[in-house]
């Protein structure tokens, strides 16, 4: 069968201007320069150029009524793949052939515009989408109910509150219907709730025969749609399979990372002027650090670092992923209100936790770090560590696996409501 | 970097059965291709991006469309009283000045208005290029609709100003309404074209635009007679389309004798260089906008 998506080689080349001053190419810069050089390629003065290739030699096929998953870190070419089949941008070499009609959806409520009407943008932005205006005109209340605005129709978007937005957006790009849907990262946006319809709405195109394209960092919705996913890194393929053993790769090779010494990593961002170098858990006062705790444990999450000297309002964050990527939780300074100060040459910031929440299981700690608000260092999948079944309850009881996550401290009761004279009504909600 | 597609459409409503689906083909070289089919199967969103344009523009203001008259108004008081009064420059014939004025003012400012418009074009859809395919000469084109609505408008003042001052327009010059507005408008898209590719990736453009046609006002015959200047070189300023477009529009409403169509032809032939030349640089850059806008 003729695949109905076939990407052949297909690389992508951003060439990258290190300026002495940053900033788009101004004309007069490039004017001089082609006059002073005419002949020549115009470069301009003082920039070394760099060229990255965001996605390189790709090449794969999809077949009819997959829906298929792209999978990998950030940087990795995932968002460049899906703007190149959706003809946003186009590539440096190889080529495509998507055969159909196709739909991309990079971004919820693309067009919509603040100063029209609920009922206006779903027109807007159904044009905008590639559906005809005949179409919807026939499937407006069907968008309408889906969105769950029907009150709000008539009111200008800009009055709208985000999650009224997003459902409206959603319900008109859940009724496009094109041969070939690409998806980026939209199902993230919404509350559970609706992402969970939005869900069930791209599995009901699948068996209506669409083929999907979807990028997304929540594992767990790839695992639930797809059949068949690709694995990217550094704007290479690294592996196609089916998406279980794809997954389980490109969490081994988190963990792969994150076992890497933490000074050396090179998949950092921020301006460097402060590295992390070490990241752990310490329970204890002059304990080591460890990279297993258990539920319910009274410990330490730190973070050492070197730093160039005079770096003043420091702001320090550590957040905890899932294995699957979902965050679970977030520590930082200054959400906590406290004032870090500057920071010293060599360090270590210190977050100290009582009764640890989470359930027994893998997870992983990105570190993050701001000096007067500007990102310093940034590294993500950090460290790894193993949450040791505890009593956290005092019960010798856990949740199992599968409802994992966090652990919360409970009071239970059960009430006579005859007996203490509660009205019928308070208890009639159940 | 050159780039091509080959695209196939069909519309599927119109085909609901099995037919040959059509196939996308991407890959990055290929000669320029001016798909004037698949900008038809764009046209309705060439309608919405007009109609949200339209549906906007007058937004919680308390004058609403009348600003399109009010602005106008203004202007022509002001002209009159400065250049005409003040300043002493005649209109020929002992036509009102106003109507003299006005009569270039009214294509003016739809040209001016639809260049502005046009050459920011791609930055006000910035976010729908960056996020989703369509033809991106759709966005330039719709982007003029709005000032013609303004022109009708404005087109009502020009209307009450022969009742007025009880001038009877001539009939030539109700002929040539039409075909002039769209020769405006081909002219104002055509260097539109140029300005708003450009200003994807030199912001400077921004600037330039408001400069330039602040400077072209008084580089067509707009305040003044063409007959001010010597007649030798009448011809350097229909290099300019507006003047040509303005000329022949005072020919045929405000009875000014022939309309001049040799000099016109040097301003129709700028503005199909120009919009040739606009299209083609348009179309050039196009499929590199997402990189850096």
């Amino acid at each position: 069968m003729t695949p109905i998506v076939e990407i052949n080689g297909l690389s992508k080349a951003y060439v990258i201007s290190h300026q002495p001053k940053a900033g788009y190419g101004s004309l007069r810069d490039d004017i001089v320069n082609i006059l002073r050089r005419p002949l020549q390629p115009h470069i301009t003065q003082g920039a070394s150029r760099e060229t990255v290739w965001a996605l390189d030699d790709v090449s794969c096929d999809v077949q009819q009524g997959e829906i298929f998953g792209v999978i990998g870190g950030n940087g990795a070419g995932k968002s460049t793949l899906l703007k190149i089949l959706s003809r946003i941008t186009y590539p440096t070499k190889g080529h495509a052939i998507l055969r159909g009609r196709v739909g991309s959806l990079l971004e919820v409520g693309t067009g919509f515009h603040p100063e029209l009407t609920g009922r206006e943008n779903i027109f807007l932005n159904g044009a905008i989408l590639g559906i005809r205006k005949q179409e919807i005109t026939r499937r407006f209340d069907e968008i309408v109910a889906f969105s769950e605005i029907e009150r709000f129709l008539d009111t200008p978007v800009k009055f709208y509150s985000s999650g009224m937005y997003v459902r409206l957006a959603f319900a008109v790009a859940a009724h496009l219907e094109p041969d070939v849907l690409i998806v980026d990262e939209v199902l993230s946006v919404g509350d559970a709730r609706f992402q969970k319809k939005s869900l069930g709405k791209m599995g009901d195109a699948a068996t209506s025969g669409t083929t999907v394209l979807l990028v997304s960092h929540n594992m767990a919705s790839i695992e639930s749609l797809c059949t068949r996913a690709m694995f990217l890194e550094h704007g290479q393929l690294v592996e196609i399979g089916p998406t279980t053993k794809i997954i389980e790769k490109y969490l081994s090779i988190a963990s792969t990372a994150a076992s890497q010494n933490l000074a050396e990593r090179t998949d950092r961002q921020g301006d460097g002027r402060l590295r992390f170098t070490s990241a752990g858990l310490r329970s204890g006062e002059r304990g080591q650090y460890s990279d297993v705790a258990q539920c319910g444990q009274d410990l330490e999450f730190v973070a050492a670092f070197t730093s160039d000297s005079g770096l003043k309002h420091v702001n320090a964050s550590m957040a905890v992923y899932t294995a699957a990527g979902q965050c679970l939780m977030v520590l930082d300074s200054e959400m906590a209100g406290i004032s870090l100060g500057s920071a010293p040459r060599h360090g270590r910031f210190s977050c100290r936790i009582e009764r640890l929440p989470l359930a027994p299981g893998q997870y992983f700690l990105n570190l993050f770090c701001t000096a007067n608000g500007e990102i310093v260092d940034w590294v993500q999948n950090a460290v790894t560590f193993h949450v040791e079944a505890g009593d956290f309850f005092g019960t010798g009881k856990l949740p199992s696996s599968s409802h994992g996550g966090l652990l919360v401290p409970q009071e239970w009761s059960c009430d006579d409501d005859d007996s203490s004279g509660a009205r019928p009504s308070d208890v009639t909600s159940g | 970097m050159k780039l091509e597609e080959i695209i196939r459409p069909i519309e599927r409503d119109e085909h609901p059965a099995e037919v040959k689906p059509m196939e996308l083909f991407i890959r990055p070289e290929g000669p320029l291709k001016l798909d004037l089919r698949e900008l038809w199967s764009y046209r309705e969103l060439f309608y919405f991006f007009a109609w949200r344009d339209i549906k906007v523009r007058y937004k919680q203001t308390a004058l609403g469309a009348l600003w399109a008259m009010f602005a106008p108004f203004v202007t022509v008081v002001v002209f009159t009283v400065f250049f005409n009064k003040v300043a002493h420059i005649k209109s020929p014939n002992a036509i009102p000045y106003a109507i003299f004025t006005y009569t270039g003012l009214l294509f003016w400012n739809f040209f001016a208005a639809a260049l502005a418009s046009t050459s920011n074009s791609m930055m006000t859809n910035k976010s729908v290029i960056s996020k989703i395919y369509f033809p991106r000469l759709i966005a330039p084109f719709s982007a003029t609709i709005v000032n013609m609505v303004d022109f009708c408008f404005a087109f009502v003042l020009y209307a009450a100003l022969f009742l007025f001052y009880g001038v009877r327009p001539g009939l030539a010059g109700v002929a040539l309404l039409l075909p002039m507005l769209a020769l405006t408008f081909l002219a104002a898209t055509g260097l539109g074209l140029f300005f708003g590719a450009l200003n994807v990736r030199y912001r400077d453009v921004q600037f330039v635009v408001p400069y330039l046609i602040s400077t072209l006002l008084f580089l067509t015959p707009v305040i003044y007679p063409i007959t001010q200047v010597p007649a030798r070189f009448q011809w350097v300023l229909y290099l300019n389309p507006m003047t040509g477009i303005i000329q022949a529009m005072r020919a045929g409403t405000l009875h000014q004798g022939a309309i001049p169509w040799s000099m016109f032809c040097i301003s129709l032939t700028s503005i199909v260089c120009m919009l040739v030349f606009g299209v083609y640089y348009f179309l050039r850059q196009e499929r590199s906008f997402a990189d850096y806008i």
